[in-house]
């Protein structure tokens, strides 16, 4: 529990695009008739995204219009859901996992280069606007530790070193390749897959 | 070591393609309709003498907890909704299963569907899981562009309906009715039961919640055969398990194992050891954050199943084996733990509320050695006024990792405030 509120600064509108729109009302259409109220976070995670980064409080009040609740049904979810950005992010969102697991691998590493390469304070955006960075809880993908995710990507096995180099790259423009940054296959013990190597396996059916 | 034969997510690692075809040639809905044939009855009898037990963390019964939905319906949907809020730290096996082996798991979902009396499923993926999402989708429209969802789904003249939807960063939402007030558009607040969701659970009609190893696993049960699964394993503990080893080993990976492999075993053989060798650990976590940890003499000999890690005053939980070596600072690694149960309580009971926080200071404290000698038998007091009196059990969860390290490293603890209240006497002294 934590406490989050709304920004000071709120603009007066938000409209959907007319893609995200059309993608709202197929997304309202996967629950049964009167239980629209469902697709509130999907509905505020996609304008949370066409807003660049953060939820606004105008959106609040066209999502709850659109799902028939009251607003305040719609705020508790965004100040509840802590994937729900409450002020602005930068251009790019660092999410640095520091639970236990990645703590172990070093993730204190991770958190220091954030500190020094986009900002000393997390949650507040870099000087020239394009990053922030923020300490996340455990994002599950723990035998690949530390990990960092941005925007839908995993950068997995990272060190202080690993994502230095991440930030730079999104600094100059570039989209560093998501993944294991020493090169594993996925969850596979460094140095390849010990074991589904039957070749028969991948032969049976169809 | 388990034979390749025996595994049943052959994709694991994502080597092969995850699209349909492939997942057919691996043997994925392979004759689903017959299963389906067989009749509801038949799968669950089927299930239950497999002795699977759930795999999100309770290990309860799965074919016992699906023969508890009403046999026919008094006007009112049944549904199927399928847990994919991986959020245990240490756990990353259903992101596996999701982006790899989608299909394991949407085969799943028909067969469990329909043994249910359900005509639609509900996949809850974590917020963060924007990849395993996406691919699920696709898998599902493959699903429904190759006749195997939608009306009579793959010939068994069963109607189904599955659709993915996702969370926003909440671990809570792992609990099954937070997910279904989560599902339904509100806060992720666990409800009082009863009403158990078989009777009242999405949108107040019958529904059964199943991890997504637990649905997964199931078609291929149902093809090979219950003798087949209870035979590996130990009774009451049968199966095939994924297991997810982080921390301090050379090698971290997820591997498919069999049910009650020695967790050395699992680590030696998997993992390539710990860091430093066997005799430089220190404990392991053995079943995901919220078990007891293990000191090494424990962990020497221990298998892991449920039977075995309750034994010992821990357990299985989502057979996420956390390792730390002899260079971990182990209250540290638990007071971080700590600060995680109260960033993720919901708020609703008072004692988790308060006591997460509570605890979680203590336990940065202690880290230090700044307390006093008696705050170690009040923090475990109380852990205990915390345990069992809440409505759901993360209060539970955070107890129990401090209730661990203060059984197993009381003397670690004493160590840290006699040094620092020697240091200050000292530095009194030379004032």
């Amino acid at each position: 529990m934590s406490l989050r509120r709304l920004a000071p600064d709120q603009p007066t509108s938000f409209a959907f695009t007319p893609e995200n729109l059309a993608w709202a009302q197929k997304q309202l259409k996967k629950y049964p008739e009167g239980r629209q109220a469902s697709a509130v976070v999907p509905l505020l995670w996609r304008a949370q995204e066409q807003n660049g980064g953060h939820v606004t409080e105008p959106m609040i009040r066209v999502i709850a219009e659109m799902i028939g609740v009251s607003p305040i049904r719609v705020l508790e979810i965004a100040t509840f859901y802590t994937m729900f950005n409450l002020k602005p992010v930068g251009q790019h969102l660092l999410q640095v996992c520091t639970t236990t697991p990645c703590w172990l691998r070093g993730s204190d590493a991770v958190v220091a280069a954030c500190k020094k390469h986009i900002h000393p304070h997390a949650e507040t955006v870099s000087a020239d606007g394009k990053l922030s960075w923020m300490e996340v809880e455990c994002l599950g993908a723990c035998v690949n530790a530390p990990i960092i995710q941005i925007g839908d990507d995993f950068y997995e096995d990272v060190d202080g070193a690993r994502a230095e180099a991440i930030i730079n790259d999104l600094r100059a423009g570039r989209k560093p390749k998501p993944g294991s940054q020493i090169g594993r296959q996925t969850s596979a013990p460094e140095g390849g897959p010990q074991t589904l190597t039957d070749a028969s396996l991948y032969t049976k059916g169809g | 070591m388990l034979s390749d034969k025996d595994r049943i997510f052959t994709n694991l690692y994502g080597v092969h393609d995850w699209r349909l075809p492939a997942a057919r040639k691996r043997g994925n809905w392979d004759g689903t309709k017959d299963i389906i044939a067989k009749g509801r009855d038949w799968i669950i009898d089927e299930m239950k003498k497999s002795g699977l037990r759930g795999r999100g963390g309770a290990g309860f019964p799965t074919g016992l907890k699906w023969s508890f939905m009403p046999k026919a319906s008094d006007g009112r949907p049944a549904y199927l909704v399928v847990n994919a809020d991986e959020s245990e730290p240490g756990t990353c096996k259903d992101r596996d299963i999701m982006r790899h082996d989608p299909h394991t798991l949407l085969e799943g979902c028909l067969i469990a569907s329909f043994a249910m009396n359900a005509h639609a499923c509900y996949i809850y993926v974590r917020g963060e899981f924007r990849i395993e999402y996406k691919r699920l989708e696709a898998a599902i429209e493959e699903c429904y562009a190759a006749g195997l969802f939608g009306k009579n789904a793959a010939g068994s003249g069963w109607d189904f309906d599955c659709y993915v939807h996702h969370g926003a960063g909440a671990y809570i939402c792992g609990e099954e009715t937070a997910l279904l007030e989560s599902l339904e558009g509100k806060k992720g607040m666990p409800r009082l039961k009863p009403p158990f969701p078989a009777n009242v659970g999405l949108y107040g009609c019958p529904t059964t919640v199943n991890n997504v190893e637990s649905i997964a696993v199931a078609p291929e049960i149902l093809r090979r055969g219950a003798a087949w699964f209870s035979a590996l394993g130990r009774p009451n503990n049968t199966g095939t398990k994924l297991f997810c080893i982080s921390g301090h080993v050379n090698k971290p990976c997820n591997v498919e194992e069999e049910m009650g492999i020695p967790l050395r075993e699992l680590i030696d053989k998997h993992c390539g050891g710990v860091r430093g060798g066997w005799d430089n650990l220190l404990a392991v976590i053995p079943g995901g954050s919220s078990v007891p940890l293990l000191p090494k003499s424990i962990c020497d000999t221990v298998l892991m199943d449920f039977d075995s890690l309750r034994d010992v005053k821990s357990g299985l939980g989502t057979a996420a084996v956390i390792v730390m070596d002899r260079s971990t600072d182990i209250v540290k690694a638990i007071a971080r733990l700590a600060r995680f149960y109260k960033h993720e309580s919901c708020g609703q009971c008072t004692p988790c509320r308060e006591g997460t926080g509570w605890m979680w200071r203590v336990m940065e404290r202690l880290v230090t050695g700044d307390a006093e000698p008696k705050e170690i038998d009040l923090l475990l007091e109380v852990t205990y006024q915390v345990e069992g009196h809440t409505i759901c059990a993360l209060g539970d969860a955070a107890a129990w990792p401090i209730q661990g390290l203060i059984r197993h490293f009381r003397s670690e603890i004493e160590r840290r405030i006699n040094a620092k209240r020697a240091g200050s006497r000292a530095s009194v002294a030379a004032e």
